[in-house]
């Protein structure tokens, strides 16, 4: 044991609980539930893909899952070429 | 009529078939009528622990399939008498089990035993599902590490939805288990501490088993630590828990570091 360590009280157990209940507090949410950014992830894209042809392979998305928040992030490279006649809808 | 109690964790390796093996034997010493039940069919290891290995005749698949008897198939512990092990089958795979089969086991065996300690496989699949599935009360076994504690919520959520008890609008009885705890990392917040696991699980506490050497030993020789050592401080955790399981009020001690101040110096660890 380093002569550090022998004051210093802080370890990572703190960080282990916090990751903890937050991620427990999501999964028991959702433990009957259908996985709410599936869902969204394919909606989105069904409702851009009626406008713009998208590419799969083109839509990057990430989520990120806070205490109280989270954040879905959608990123779709829409070419320019892909967009369908605005007027014809 | 006896209380059925699931031993279970989600995660493997944790300490499920140890933890049985030992409260197993405290209650059976007790004077209680007790049998083990192995639900690892396929990856049977509760006869090695228990130090029955040589004397499987035959085991779980065949009683729920009628190839044997019950009375044939439950091995008489050599140490105490009143234990009484029923092996998984090791040939077998898990889809050999039935809801019937086992619902049938389990209702002879509550009739005749004071407790059915049923030891689960890991994982949350048919076979710890029906480990559980005709349970009164709950051990769960967990470790202070971040994926046993996740995989034990899983486990209670089960729990609380997959039971006979939960089907029919009652509760599993649950209660955690803390093994492998490091007192000496604990303090040094290098390990959740067990204030930590109970807040997250929101699960009363059936004891605490510090990390032993003495687990391993009793392992190597097919005996439950709680009879091989009494006196080690994991078996005499497993006595402690047992009396809770039965209902006494035992004050809960939690395990602190055993260090001089020559193996603090120099860095040892204790057993």
């Amino acid at each position: 044991m380093k002569l550090l360590d022998f004051f210093k009280r802080g370890g990572s157990a703190p960080v282990a609980r916090e990751r903890l209940q937050v991620l427990l507090a999501y999964e028991r949410n959702n433990r009957n539930q259908p996985d709410l950014v599936a869902v969204l992830r394919e909606e989105i894209i069904a409702v851009i893909a009626k406008h713009v042809q998208v590419n799969q392979d083109d839509v990057k998305i990430t989520m990120d899952r806070g205490a109280t928040t989270s954040t879905l992030e959608i990123d779709i490279h829409i070419p320019n070429a892909g967009i369908k006649a605005a007027a014809a809808i | 009529m006896g209380k059925v109690v699931v031993v279970t964790s989600g995660k493997g390796g944790v300490g499920k078939t140890t933890s049985t093996a030992a409260l197993g034997a405290v209650l059976a010493q007790s004077g209680k009528k007790v049998v083990l039940i192995d639900f690892d069919v396929g990856l049977r290891n509760l006869d090695l622990v228990m130090g029955a290995e040589r004397r499987v005749v035959f085991d779980l698949v065949n009683v729920t399939q009628g190839q044997a008897k019950l009375a044939q198939a439950l091995i008489r512990d050599k140490r105490v008498e009143s234990l009484f092990l029923l092996p998984a089958s090791q040939t077998r795979d898990k889809d050999a089990l039935t809801e019937e089969g086992v619902a049938g086991v389990i209702n002879a065996l509550r009739d005749k035993f004071d407790y059915v300690l049923c030891d689960s496989p890991a994982g949350i699949e048919r076979g710890a599902q029906l480990a559980m599935r005709f349970a009164d009360e709950a051990v769960i076994v967990t470790n202070p590490e971040v994926s046993s504690v996740r995989d034990s919520d899983r486990i209670i959520g089960l729990l609380d939805s997959k039971t006979l008890k939960a089907e029919k609008g009652e509760r599993v009885t649950k209660h955690v288990l803390v093994t492998r705890y490091d007192a000496g990392r604990a303090a040094r917040g290098e390990m959740l501490s067990i204030d930590d696991v109970l807040e997250i699980l929101s699960v009363p506490l059936l004891g605490i088993i510090p990390e032993s050497q003495g687990v391993l030993r009793a392992s190597n020789v097919g005996s439950p630590v709680t009879l091989n050592e009494p006196t080690n401080a994991a078996a005499r955790a497993y006595a402690d828990a047992a009396k809770r399981l039965e209902g006494e009020d035992v004050p809960m001690v939690t395990p602190v570091e055993k260090k001089g101040l020559l193996n603090r110096l120099l860095g040892r660890r204790v057993a």
